[in-house]
């Protein structure tokens, strides 16, 4: 889908809390753009949450429920069998949550929900901490970055979490990323159109996190996915493909880039560089992602169980 | 709000949707966004990369600023593929 053809209508209202430069903002004004009015969205404890902004107002133009951090997956379940009840099967039931409510303490109750089989889509905006609380350390922080619980940089590396969740064998799994709005759009009308769980993760560099000036969120997510830092693609029952630049990254066409591209510009990570280049970690990073590239040609080419 | 929704409304906590549920965020802003629309090819980049929506798409696909609400990050400045878009500061021309 052409940016120009996606509808003109914002489900998101301008004037909210949400930080200047916010990706979730961004990532929320696409998703809803795809998903239409015939929404309901499940939201637990995260930015999302407060740039609803405060009762008695809201941002959002759909109905939306607020709940506790590790429910964004169990609330859908129960929102789309109320549906159900009511006749009102062709609702949208979508719980959006960030990667804390995700990776970690949402995580069992996003594996029930792919295990039930609810007919949902699960979106995970991912900025890589716990960014309401003032940036705290997740299982997605990247090796190497700074959070406030892991001041120094973190010492271990983020979790497959798509790994997990293809695992429950699902219809449809997708990543995504904010800088690339087309491909964004494309992967929520695609798990429209299928039944049963659909999952999709959207990397969302965040500016006060991540340390890096409020202009520049687009910037670096593209650069993010163009370093390979971050891969774009969908599994579709059982199916891998790569898209946009991923797809060149994978068939190497395109090399990988030094993780020093990506990293450089992010204050989270300027203890790798200050007071002197750290090489050890340096290196580290960069032998992670290649391990990353590596599992997704195992994967891509059938070596791997799930295939 | 139809009789229905009020009558769930009873003893919980609902929200309605506006615009400005903050505020004018417009006053959050240090640099402004100021479109050369002559150098404009529509091309709608800075409208969907606009966190809070606030680039206002007009029928004919070209592109102003809603300043009420505006917070002034610049995502549209550094994404617009012909750099027509500039960051001024608040009280300077
Ligand atoms: C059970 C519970 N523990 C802790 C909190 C406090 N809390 C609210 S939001 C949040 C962080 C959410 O992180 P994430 O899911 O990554 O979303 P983000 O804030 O990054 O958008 C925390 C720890 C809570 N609300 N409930
Ligand atoms: S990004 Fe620049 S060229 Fe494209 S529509 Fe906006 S102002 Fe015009
Ligand atoms: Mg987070």
């Amino acid at each position: 889908m052409a940016i120009k053809d996606m509808p003109r209508e914002e489900l998101l209202l301008p004037g909210n809390a949400a930080c200047p430069g916010c990706p979730a903002s961004v990532a929320l004004r696409v998703i809803l753009k795809a998903l239409g009015e015939n929404t309901v969205l499940t939201i637990p404890a995260c930015c999302t949450a407060v740039i609803q902004s405060l009762y008695p107002k809201t941002s959002f133009k759909i109905p939306v429920l607020n709940m506790a951090f590790e429910t964004a997956a169990v609330s859908a379940s129960g929102i789309k069998a109320g549906l159900r009840m009511q006749g009102k099967d062709d609702v949208n039931v979508v719980a959006w949550a960030g990667d804390g409510g995700t990776y970690d303490i949402g995580l069992q109750a996003l594996s029930g929900a792919l295990e039930r089989g609810t007919d949902f889509i699960y979106i995970c905006y991912n900025n890589e901490m716990y960014s309401n609380t003032g940036v705290q350390r997740s299982g997605a922080t990247p090796y190497g970055a700074s959070t406030t619980t892991s001041w120094s940089g973190k010492t271990e590396h983020r979790k497959d979490l798509m790994g997990i969740v293809r695992a429950h064998n699902i219809p449809y799994a997708a990543t995504a990323c904010v800088a690339y709005p087309e491909d964004l759009y494309n992967k929520v009308k695609k798990a429209m159109s299928m039944r049963g769980p659909k999952f999709i993760e959207i990397l969302a560099p965040c500016p006060p996190g991540w340390h890096f000036d409020m202009s520049k969120t687009i910037e670096v997510g593209r650069n993010a996915v163009q370093a390979g830092a971050w891969a774009l693609y969908e599994v579709e029952n059982g199916k891998t493909t790569f898209n946009g630049p991923s797809k060149a990254i994978l068939e190497k066409k395109v090399p990988l880039k030094p993780i020093e591209d990506w990293i450089r510009d992010q204050g989270r990570f300027k203890q790798l560089f200050k007071p002197k280049r750290d090489e050890a970690r340096i290196a580290e990073l960069q032998a992670q992602m290649e391990r990353d590239w590596d599992k997704y040609r195992r994967i891509v080419a059938g070596e791997c169980a799930e295939l | 709000m139809t009789e229905e929704t009020r009558k769930c409304s009873v003893g919980t906590a609902v929200s309605y949707p506006v615009i400005g549920a903050m505020g004018k965020t417009g006053t959050w802003r240090t640099y402004r966004p100021v479109i050369d629309n002559s150098q404009c090819i529509k091309c709608l980049r800075c409208w969907i990369f606009c966190p809070e929506g606030v680039i206002v798409r007009g029928e004919d696909d070209s592109v102003s600023v809603d300043y009420v609400y505006c917070k002034g990050c610049g995502v549209c400045a550094n994404e617009c593929p012909k750099k027509c878009i500039s960051m001024i500061r608040e009280g300077e021309e």
